[in-house]
């Protein structure tokens, strides 16, 4: 094992204020099973899971109550046992409006899990794989992709590297920092089955310089696996968590437009989703929990919990002694690609990584001016993007033009959004022209 | 010889040649389009705007012409247009019934609650995006004016946070239906006079925490109005408007504040008529 430091880093990107000293020393802790989960039926990317319980049923913790439908899908399981009040719609953190069960909790200690595979290095990889997708084991980082299609590449495209992703660049989370710090072992464990599983030779756990403490734990933690094994130290970077940017930082190597990871050898997961892979292989235990950093200037007590998916923010809120004076916004996720929610009535998701509550004081309301093309966000654009012009040209509702200068490249990673000196909303213009294309796209296939 | 004559007998020449080709061509290389379809197109008002659901008045007008398709389709035009093409080309006209968008919903700002404050860009579907839309209620009206800004006929105005649709000015298109998010915009025979300007499917109490002229289910105006001329869709009353409803007492009636007669303006209006 060796500890490589990064020698490039990817265009562009920016340096906001990070904000983590608030939760980064706070110990994970373990939130009580609160007496109602609303568990989502779209926890991940793709078609949305059929319930397969009814209202009246009662199901035990770990039970499957969605069924994944497609391949591009996840199961979703009971995080804990009880009866189901209700299958209603409720609305997403992205506001998205979706079927979830709800349950109400006893407190059956009864776990219903899957056998588990002690011995997975004899086990066939294929096998590996359906269990991790049985598992409902998604990307923890925020996309929420099934972590089986990941791990199930075509046999012509080889993968020789694993890049675990523990960046975590986002100002104020710092649920996948705590969980490198105090689940060290049981993430190498997963990285060693996500590795066996895609035959991969190179193994590289992508943390930035400033987690020193992650770096040394994880350090630690791989110390002994053998292979060609390293820790590669990043330059603290905004997107430096994001897919393609990290396999440029860490392997020099460019995912070319419309292509994957997979097409330039590799596959990024989160250090996170790794724990949840070792929980699901090794214990066999689904993925019903997950590290959410409540934090920001207006919560009381910011805090890493342990929490069921389903559990509604206000809970998460209270767990954390409430609002500390006022909230003027709160978010899911984090401040530079979260999603602002409107209330606190919206549950916990497997990609739900944080929770932040601002006062007014950290907030200042802008008023968007016209684009001066000055070319700051061209230069601050990770993805090589003129989202000056893009976001003008969907201004315009010339949504064909938007796509020809790459409109669906964009990751929403709100750099442009950040250094644009008129202060044009521009992510938001980038989301509301992806809806539209993707809308069309629909539109198209269903004639 | 002079070159002033060799030029003029070139382009000559080529000029009377090219005109012998253009009159062989003339004679069997023309398409022979009917006369009428231009006539026709001419009596279409021109607006363009693909209400019919053919690409423009000179498609329709070909499609009238060629495929002997309905003249009721071309919401502008009115029945007076249907007629005139009809006498035209010697067909029956049909009934048209004249047709105007309509706005489900009257929570304005003073009645409707805002959960939050949005200030991303002025657009619906933005707004809709957003957390689910800063409305209080997930059924109403988000009052961002895409409708407004989709309508070819300027007819559609914003009053207090709320789409207003000019009915003297609507041309029954149909292009501000598809561009609300939140699907609040139908198209209602302009004849109409009353309806249940609400879309909520919440339940009573919901509906009153979060809107102070919604539709809270209470069913009293399916007793008043003339029989099935209001019916319960759920929670929400709906006007069948393929029923005549004539019965004014509705408007008095409703606790809601939400079944309005066009023009009548706010609460205090409505309750008076």
């Amino acid at each position: 094992m060796t500890t490589i430091r990064s020698p490039h880093t990817f265009h562009g990107g920016i340096h906001p204020a990070y904000h983590k000293d608030l939760t980064a020393g706070a110990t994970i802790r373990t939130l009580p099973i609160p007496a109602r989960l609303v568990v989502p039926m779209s926890q991940h990317l793709g078609a949305p899971a059929k319930p397969v319980v009814k209202a009246g049923d009662t199901v035990k913790a770990g039970q499957l109550i969605g069924e994944p439908s497609g391949f591009i899908a996840a199961a979703v399981h009971a995080p804990a046992g009880g009866k189901v009040a209700a299958i209603e719609d409720t609305v997403s953190a992205a506001g998205r409006v979706c079927l979830a069960v709800v349950i109400e909790t006893d407190d059956g200690a009864e776990r219903q899990t899957m056998p588990a595979l002690k011995e997975w290095r004899g086990v066939d990889r294929k096998e590996l794989a359906a269990r991790i997708g049985e598992a409902g084991v998604v990307g923890m980082g925020g996309a929420g992709f099934p972590t089986h299609v990941k791990l199930s590449p075509p046999s012509d495209k080889p993968i020789d590297t694993v890049i675990l992703n523990g960046a975590e660049c986002e100002p104020y989370l710092t649920s996948d920092h705590r969980m490198m710090v105090e689940r060290a072992q049981e993430i190498r464990d997963g990285a060693e089955i996500i590795r066996h599983v895609l035959g991969a030779k190179c193994l590289r756990v992508a943390i930035e310089d400033n987690k020193p403490e992650a770096i040394e734990t994880m350090e630690k933690a791989f110390d002994a696996m053998d292979g060609d094994v390293a820790v590669v130290v990043l330059k603290t970077s905004y997107p430096q968590g994001s897919e393609k940017q990290q396999i440029y930082s860490v392997t020099g190597r460019e995912v070319p437009r419309g292509k994957l990871p997979m097409d330039v050898g590799c596959v990024v997961e989160n250090v996170s989703t790794a724990c949840a892979v070792w929980d699901a292989v090794v214990n066999g235990e689904p993925l019903t929990r997950r590290v959410v950093s409540v934090t920001g200037d207006a919560v009381t007590e910011p805090s890493n919990l342990l929490v069921p998916c389903g559990t509604l923010y206000a809970d998460l809120v209270a767990a954390c002694g409430g609002v500390k004076g006022k909230a003027a916004k709160v978010i899911s996720g984090g401040p530079m690609m979260g999603f602002a929610v409107g209330s606190l009535e919206v549950p916990v998701s497997k990609t739900t990584s944080g929770l932040l509550l601002l006062s007014a004081d950290k907030l200042t309301c802008f008023t968007s001016q016209a684009c001066i093309s000055c070319g700051r966000c061209v230069d601050a654009c990770p993805m090589r993007l003129i989202p000056s012009a893009l976001s003008q040209f969907i201004e315009a509702d010339d949504i064909e033009s938007a796509e020809g200068v790459a409109l669906m490249d964009c990751i929403e990673c709100g750099s442009c959004a950040f250094v644009c000196p008129a202060r044009r909303p521009l992510v938001q213009h980038m989301r509301r022209g992806k809806a539209a294309v993707m809308a069309q796209r629909a539109a198209a296939k269903s004639v | 010889m002079d070159p002033i004559i060799t030029s003029t007998l070139c382009v000559g020449g080529i000029g009377l040649v090219s005109a012998a080709a253009l009159a062989v061509a003339e004679k069997y290389l023309s398409i022979k389009e009917d006369p009428r379809i231009d006539s026709v197109t001419e009596m279409l008002p021109g607006a363009n705007c693909g209400g019919c659901g053919y690409a423009g008045c000179a498609d329709y007008a070909r499609k009238i012409v060629e495929e002997n398709i309905e003249l009721t389709l071309c919401a502008p035009g009115g029945p007076d247009c249907a007629n005139a093409i009809a006498e035209f080309l010697g067909r029956a006209a049909g009934a048209v019934e004249k047709r105007v968008a309509l706005v489900l919903c009257c929570g304005d700002n003073t009645e409707a609650v805002r959960r939050s404050a949005y200030n991303g860009i002025a657009d619906c579907a933005a707004a809709q995006a957003t957390a689910g839309g800063d409305k209080a209620c997930a059924y109403g009206c988000l009052g961002y004016g895409s409708c407004a800004r989709a309508c070819p006929a300027n007819a559609i105005a914003m009053v207090n946070g709320i789409a207003k649709i000019d009915k003297s000015r609507c041309i029954a298109c149909g292009k501000c239906v598809g561009v609300c998010p939140r699907n609040l915009i139908k198209l209602v025979p302009a004849a109409a006079e009353t309806h249940v300007l609400c879309s909520s499917k919440d339940k009573g109490p919901a509906v009153k925490k979060v809107c102070g002229t919604g539709c809270i289910g209470c069913r009293i105006c399916t007793k008043f109005a003339d029989e099935g001329a209001i019916v319960m869709d759920g929670f929400l009353a709906v006007v069948d408007y393929t029923k005549r409803l004539t019965n004014d007492e509705v408007v008095a009636k409703c606790p809601g504040h939400c079944i309005r007669k066009d023009d009548a303006g706010n609460k205090e209006t409505a309750a008076a008529s």
